[in-house]
């Protein structure tokens, strides 16, 4: 970490104590680093293997209290030799199949660890040359990504599915190997509807998101449909690129948008909206952008693929923590990545921000990074694509999640880089105080007054 | 055209315009004082732009800030920061690239094809009905489909340019070659100069002013159509560079880009316009 410490910084300390501050030196706070990720790849394959063995996890816990974890432990040693799989995971895999590699993504805050990875040296780090590459829109990135131009790239996360499934493009098996960002949206809109607060009163306003297979999309049609507004009927719903919605909102094309930052921020800054409702107000935790690459890159170059993957969550983990949050601003918010004032990248990463009526809020999760696919996540968005009419017919929800999610992978990359992964790769939440259980998704479909299904 | 007798007179005519317009913009875009609204919690007015913590909006920028930045990328017009950073000079030029590849191609396809058109009254109404329809197409519509085929962004690029300048040399091409006076192909009959020669030596000299029309009118359209190609694809290019300063919503930035956009078309125009007169004749 001492040679990435940048001098420049007020934040870092260059003299004594180390990065953290918990530490005497750098050198003590790099040992303990490299001690707890050792520790915990142990951990990885250790849980890798007890959840092989039990699917089930009540099985796994009432075994642990039946038999004691001691028992357990030499049990389950005999059966499987725990340390030769723990050095067999911590060699590195095989040589990279090529190093030089291009990522599309879109100037949004959503692709902060796609774009910090590279000023920041974590895929240099596993010994890639990563162009990043700047995308006029999502179509682009999409096309651009089907043609090979790019190895990977920035989408949102139903795109994957979506080029799975052939909507709004030929099938391609698509996958996505990690979530970028969770929450860090926002519905914002033009200052004349400063007292229009109440959604009820919105029938006929115009609003845009960044593309039909997003996130912001469904959310807005969600969030709009609660309050008994037909987003098909009431209002009109248009998906214009993220850079153009400032400028249309400030010619009063549109009342409003669910856009991704900095725009919410850059309409506030720039005096021309103010930010209506966090994203994360309408579904906690909710995933926005991924990193998605095809299904012949996962499989014809494994070990690229893995290392990028590795790059990625590490830069995913680095930005998770809020004392990282202003450096990680400053340093995606030059004109070669996203071209923002450095205060607007800033007040989004770290939650602090001016809300356009004249409040300083403090959300320190306005945004969050968390790496992991959930396999429900995928469910929502295809129970949200199918009540839109995005696709018809049965779907099988559980296998594409499965095919196009790889929770799998992530989730040993997250044990690697010192995240904890969770157990299941399924879970319930809530979207506005109503919950979603993902073993029954048809149900969920049908309780919906609005929507065309 | 009469000669002026005031030779000085239009270019202090222009400049005085340019004062007059200068004037009436920096008057336009003079921002209204923006005092902080005493009320306003500094900690906020801290978060906001100048603008937005006077209560309005940011404003256009004035002609001093748009010369600022002018001079700022003319002294320093070849940086490279980075895939997605590069100066001035290297976005023209990569511009200039794309246009010359697909304008060229254009030229080497559409100049002999207009040829045998304009030779055979057949292929000319044959193929006519393809060519009005294929004409006014924009090329912001061919760029999905170019996309979608040749699966690479900056091919696309230059096909779109290639499909949209290739119609008016090719219409002008044919429309020189058959309007070629009757006589002198007469005379070159007569004389029994071969078809291959009385092409070379008759024809192509008779139609060269009516060619090189269709061409100036071409690589104005390539021109335009550039900027708006990079706009929609990215990665290089001054529509590349118009698209990332809108998305930092610097309208000093595009204003400048625009200027350079300008200029450099009406040189590529004087250019042709240049050849088009070495090759024009008198009856």
């Amino acid at each position: 970490m001492s040679l990435s410490k940048n001098p420049f910084d007020a934040n870092v300390s260059l003299a004594g104590r180390c990065n953290c501050g918990h530490h005497t030196s750098q050198a003590e706070h790099d040992a303990e680093a490299v001690a707890e990720r050792e520790a915990l790849e142990s951990r990885a394959v250790e849980g890798a293997v007890m959840r092989a063995l039990f699917p089930d996890d009540q099985l796994r816990r009432n075994f642990l209290k039946a038999v004691g974890v001691g028992t357990a432990y030499a049990a389950v040693a005999t059966l499987f030799p725990l340390a030769a799989a723990r050095e067999a995971f911590a060699e590195s895999t095989g040589p990279l199949e090529k190093t030089k590699l291009k990522v599309g993504f879109i100037p949004i805050t959503c692709a902060t660890p796609i774009i910090m990875a590279h000023p920041m040296g974590f895929y240099a780090k596993q010994g890639l040359d990563v162009e990043v590459v700047k995308t006029a829109g999502w179509a682009v990135v999409r096309d651009k990504a089907l043609a090979k131009e790019y190895d990977a790239a920035h989408m949102l996360s139903p795109m994957p599915l979506a080029i799975s499934l052939g909507a709004g493009s030929n099938p391609i098996p698509w996958t996505m190997p990690a979530v970028e960002n969770i929450n860090g949206q926002a519905i914002t809109l033009a200052m004349k509807h400063k007292d229009k607060r109440n959604p009820k009163s919105w029938k006929g306003f115009k609003f845009a998101v960044p593309f039909d297979y997003s996130m912001h999309n469904y959310l807005l049609r969600y969030y709009l449909a609660e309050f008994g507004i037909d987003p098909d009927k009431d209002v009109q719903i248009r998906s214009v690129p993220p850079p153009e919605m400032v400028a249309n909102l400030r010619a009063g094309n549109i009342d409003g948008f669910l856009a991704p930052d900095p725009v919410n921020q850059r309409a506030v800054y720039d005096g021309v909206g103010f930010i209506h409702i966090l994203s994360k107000d309408i579904w906690e935790g909710h995933p926005c952008c991924a990193f998605a690459a095809s299904k012949e890159f996962v499989t014809q170059t494994p070990n690229t693929y893995k290392a990028l993957l590795k790059a990625i969550i590490e830069a995913t983990a680095y930005a998770k923590k809020a004392e990282h949050r202003k450096e990680i601003a400053a340093a995606i918010a030059p004109a070669n990545y996203l071209n923002q004032p450095v205060t607007v990248v800033e007040q989004v990463l770290t939650g602090t921000f001016a809300d356009g009526l004249g409040k300083v809020q403090k959300v320190p999760n306005r945004i969050d990074f968390d790496p992991f696919p959930w396999h429900s996540f995928a469910v929502w968005i295809l129970t949200q694509m199918k009540r839109w009419g995005q696709i018809q017919g049965d779907v099988d929800y559980q296998k594409v999640a499965r095919e196009v999610f790889l929770a799998t992978d992530a989730a040993k990359l997250m044990q690697e880089v010192g995240l904890t992964p969770p157990k299941t790769t399924s879970k319930s939440f809530v979207v506005m105080k109503k919950t979603f259980d993902p073993a029954k998704p048809e149900a969920y479909l049908k309780s919906f007054a609005i929507g065309k299904s | 055209m009469t000669t002026l007798r005031k030779p000085w007179l239009a270019p202090l005519l222009s400049v005085l315009l340019l004062a007059f317009l200068l004037g009436v913009w920096q008057l336009a875009a003079q921002p209204e004082t923006t005092v902080v609204d005493p009320g306003l919690d500094p900690e906020y007015a801290a978060l906001i732009g100048a603008a937005a913590a006077g209560g309005g909006q940011s404003a256009m920028p004035t002609p001093g800030e748009v010369g600022g930045k002018l001079w700022a990328h003319l002294t320093d017009p070849f940086y490279d920061r980075g895939t997605n950073d590069k100066g001035l000079g290297i976005q023209i030029g990569y511009s200039l690239a794309r246009v010359l590849a697909g304008y060229l191609i254009a030229v080497a396809l559409a100049v002999p094809l207009g040829f045998l058109i304009g030779m055979s009254p057949l292929a000319y109404r044959a193929l006519d009905p393809y060519i009005q329809v294929l004409k006014p197409i924009s090329p912001l519509a061919w760029m999905p489909l170019a996309l979608y085929t040749i699966k690479d962004s900056g091919t696309s690029a230059v096909f779109v340019i290639f499909i949209c300048s290739v119609w008016p040399i090719l219409v002008n091409t044919a429309f020189g070659v058959a309007s070629v006076r009757r006589d002198w192909l007469n005379v070159a009959r007569t004389l029994e100069v071969s078809p291959l020669r009385t092409a070379f030596t008759v024809i192509l000299p008779a139609a060269a002013p009516t060619i090189l029309t269709g061409m100036r009118i071409s690589i104005g359209i390539a021109w335009l159509v550039i900027v708006a190609a990079e706009m929609l694809v990215g990665g290089t290019g001054i529509g590349y560079f118009v698209w990332n300063e809108w998305n930092n919503l610097s309208i000093a930035n595009i204003i400048v880009a625009i200027l350079v956009i300008g200029v450099v078309g009406m040189a590529l125009d004087t250019m042709l316009a240049r050849l088009a007169r070495a090759v024009s004749y008198r009856e």
